[in-house]
């Protein structure tokens, strides 16, 4: 019975599960300690995420950008990159975008790629000058992108504060043509005739009209997918991981370091200034405004990210949680009437107890590995002693349990031995994010 | 490479499994929960302030400020705590972090039951805009813009901040020995405008009353947060000889008064009583009362007294902007003066200038 414990613990899916109970313990106890009832904030912060057909769609919104950010962090670590410049390439694309926007007013058909595309490009410029840095002299793309989000930032409230795109007695610009917005009907919706179709489907009618449904998640699920795809099944992805995990072989193999270090770069960055430019075409107020500080969109990609142990694809189900917890977070400070800070702190310590997941499988492996020496010692000393018939009924049967355990162990070991590059790989993940 | 593919997908099942664990948990904790919070996301254990009877909820969304931004987020707070108190109601408040969470914290507060929702900013008119058009049986307010819509279901609260800008522009200039005085302002605005002229028209209506010759020069900060900008515009203005500055730029105005109080000069406050940031600089604050006027519109609007639909502006004849009543570093006589110009202001013989044009006439009036 032991056995199987170890064994269903090794179980990545069994460690994510204790990382995040783990995970709500603690937060409880940080809540009932700050004088707030765990058990009523958790109730409000899940029936904030899920209590309505309209919040799980918000989620959803909410967790677009994140997803994009998110698989733009992960790419970029595959290859041997720490992306820290998402934010900055994020708002960068935000604001590509709004520039465009504001300026041309062309047909949907034209429109929608038009902006879409500037502001992925604003990311690519941007992705491509550290990049760029980093393979040519070898500047370390984690100073360089951090400066990028500082200068990205001022950059926005520099365009906001132009007389052509601030809106007067506003914080912000104003918002792009409606031939660019990425929701779904959106003018549809609200017409009269949308308003009778919609009428007798409450659900839907409350989805739609209420939120800015939007194709971004669409296309943000496509890209995890596609890079998912490009890392594992492509050349460009195999020589890529290849310079990830050891520079110096992957250049002796003959793979040129340098431009896919940039191309690398120049992905991410694109992934980061899509997200920026879907979230303006896709939300209000589809435009930016004045940023006192970060909006946290590709910082919390970099956490969405290393939940997923840089799995690209991991990257969906990761943003979708971090989104929900964010989103619903708000309906526990409404309902509780408990302080941001203390939200925060809560979502911090259960995305924490998330990051050591990886501990789980390991901890498994050292109790099975340290039961397996006894049962060896134990062999070797009833070798020396003789095949005396003196040793214990008890005894005799332990290691016939472990025989089978060994004997299951092969089969396990394979996915085990896969499992611990990831666990050490997210051990450097949660290090590079503490940085 | 079969371990990376099995790494892939190993990270989608840890995600997916993390998911699904949150599900689970939040099932568990939903039935183990106070059986009295409804899982709707009805809620309404809010601040304990819930009494019986036939109470009302209201609630209020903040801008990006958030609530305890030492200014206007905070002062609508404290005005909606204090109908907790003295009425019974529950309250509650949602804060924004990003420009795209008003949509969103407005819909929460209407999933929330609240019969009256308060946004607070005119960053929020759209969004405000949007809401009530959606949530025709639910009132909205917004502080410091009108009705951005015709909807009958959103009241706008205003105020003419150009009163209490000219009281305290009066009282600079009497103050001033070196017949200079100085205005810091925020982003260029509609609201910062009242600010700027009210105070201009006050130095220039003393002048004549007193027959002085007091200079006032203004400068925009262009931020609502920079106070290191706020201090070297002030240093700027006391080598030009300006021994009063006014601020009225948010946060900005404390490297205002920082500065004043470096340089041993006045600093005039605004929207609260900014003495506290420091004794003996601050002469007087052009007080902006959004707690008095959320607490009186809301009672209002909630008692049926007052339809929505319609836009509100409040001064001094209100109650809901002023000067604080601390008169020690001004002095009596000065006070007694500027209490008399306040009674003009109230009986309508004077009429501050809240736009340019405005500003002309009332130049030449004098």
């Amino acid at each position: 019975m032991n056995t199987t414990a170890i064994k269903v613990l090794r179980k990545p899916i069994a460690s994510a599960i204790i990382a995040i109970l783990i995970g709500f313990l603690v937060a409880a106890v940080v809540l009932a300690s700050a004088g707030y009832d765990p058990g009523a904030s958790f109730a409000a912060l899940f029936s904030g995420m899920v209590g309505r057909p309209r919040y799980v769609v918000n989620v959803i919104i909410k967790a677009t950008p994140l997803l994009l950010c998110g698989v733009a962090v992960a790419f970029a670590f595959k290859v041997g990159l720490f992306n820290i410049g998402a934010e900055g390439q994020y708002i960068l694309g935000t604001i590509a975008a709004t520039v465009v926007g504001i300026t041309c007013d062309l047909p949907p058909v034209l429109e929608i790629p038009l902006v879409v595309l500037s502001g992925t490009i604003a990311g690519v410029l941007s992705g491509a000058l550290v990049g760029w840095l980093k393979a040519k002299f070898g500047i370390h793309e984690v100073i360089t992108s951090i400066m990028f989000n500082w200068i990205s930032l001022y950059l926005c409230n520099y365009v906001v504060s132009l007389d052509v795109f601030h809106q007067p007695n506003t914080t912000g610009t104003y918002p792009v043509h409606g031939s660019a917005f990425t929701m779904i009907l959106p003018n549809w919706k609200l017409s009269d005739e949308g308003q009778a179709a919609l009428a007798n489907l409450p659900v839907l009618r409350d989805v739609l009209v209420r939120c800015d449904v939007n194709v971004g998640i669409i296309v943000a699920v496509v890209v995890a997918v596609l890079i998912g795809w490009l890392l594992r099944r492509t050349k460009v992805g195999y020589e890529m991981r290849a310079v990830g995990l050891n520079k110096d072989a992957a250049r002796f193999a003959g793979i040129n370091v340098e431009g896919n270090v940039v191309l690398c770069m120049v992905i991410s960055g694109a992934l980061c200034g899509l997200a920026g430019a879907l979230n303006i075409t896709g939300i209000s107020p589809h435009g930016i405004s004045t940023l006192a500080a970060f909006e946290n969109n590709g910082f919390n990609g970099l956490s969405v990210a290393f939940i997923a142990g840089c799995s690209p694809v991991g990257c969906i189900p990761a943003s979708l949680l971090f989104a929900g917890l964010i989103y619903g977070g708000q309906t526990v400070q409404q309902v509780m009437g408990a302080p941001s800070e203390i939200i925060s702190i809560m979502i911090g310590t259960i995305v924490f107890c998330m990051a050591l997941g990886g501990v789980v499988p390991m901890l498994a492996e050292r109790i099975r590995r340290s039961r397996a020496e006894r049962v060896e010692r134990a062999r070797e000393l009833a070798a020396k002693t003789g095949a005396t018939p003196a040793s214990p009924a008890g005894e005799g049967d332990a290691p016939k349990a472990v025989d089978a355990a060994d004997a299951g162990a092969p089969a396990a070991e394979a996915p085990s031995g896969a499992a611990e590059p990831n666990g050490s790989n997210e051990k450097k993940g949660a290090d590079g994010d503490a940085r | 490479m079969p371990d990376q593919s099995s790494f892939t997908r190993r990270g989608f099942l840890k995600g997916l499994a993390g998911a699904c664990a949150l599900g689970a948990t939040g099932a568990l904790v939903g039935c183990g929960g106070s059986p009295s919070d409804p899982s709707s996301g009805g809620g309404s254990a809010a601040d304990g302030g819930a009494t019986s009877g036939a109470t009302h909820k209201v609630e209020m969304v903040t801008d990006t400020g958030g609530v305890n931004d030492q200014s206007f987020n905070q002062i609508s707070w404290s005005g909606l705590q204090q109908l907790q108190r003295d009425e019974g109601w529950t309250i509650s408040y949602l804060e924004s972090k990003q420009e795209s969470d008003y949509v969103t914290n407005l819909d929460k507060a209407v999933d929330d039951d609240a019969e009256l929702i308060w946004a607070i900013g005119f960053a929020m008119a759209k969004a405000v805009g949007n809401a009530a058009k959606a949530n025709p049986d639910v009132q909205f307010g917004i502080i410091d813009n009108a009705n951005p819509t015709d909807a009958p279901n959103i009241t706008g609260v205003q105020f003419r901040a150009q009163e209490s800008s000219f009281v305290v522009g009066y009282i600079a200039a009497c103050v001033s020995k070196t017949g200079m005085v100085g205005n810091v302002l925020g982003v260029e605005s509609d609201v910062m405008l009242q600010f700027e002229l009210g105070y201009k028209a006050g130095v220039a209506y003393a002048n004549k009353d007193k027959g002085l010759n007091v200079q006032c020069e203004s400068q925009y900060a262009e931020s609502f947060g920079d106070a290191a900008k706020g201090s070297s515009i002030t240093q700027r203005m006391v080598s030009d000889g300006c021994d009063v500055v006014f601020q009225a730029a948010g946060g900005t105005g404390v490297g205002v008064i920082n500065a004043c109080k470096d340089a041993g000069i006045y600093a005039i406050g605004a929207d609260m009583d900014q003495s506290y940031l420091a004794e003996g600089t601050v002469l007087t604050s052009a007080l902006k009362e959004v707690d008095v006027a959320i607490v009186d519109v809301s009672k209002r609007l909630l008692s049926g007294e007052l339809k929505g639909g319609t836009n509100i502006t409040l001064g001094l004849s209100d109650g809901a902007v002023g000067i604080p009543e601390d008169y020690s570093l001004m002095g009596e006589d000065v006070y007694n003066d500027a209490l008399a110009v306040e009674g003009l202001i109230k009986s309508g013989d004077i009429v501050p200038p809240a736009t340019s044009d405005d500003y002309d006439k009332f130049i030449a009036s004098l």
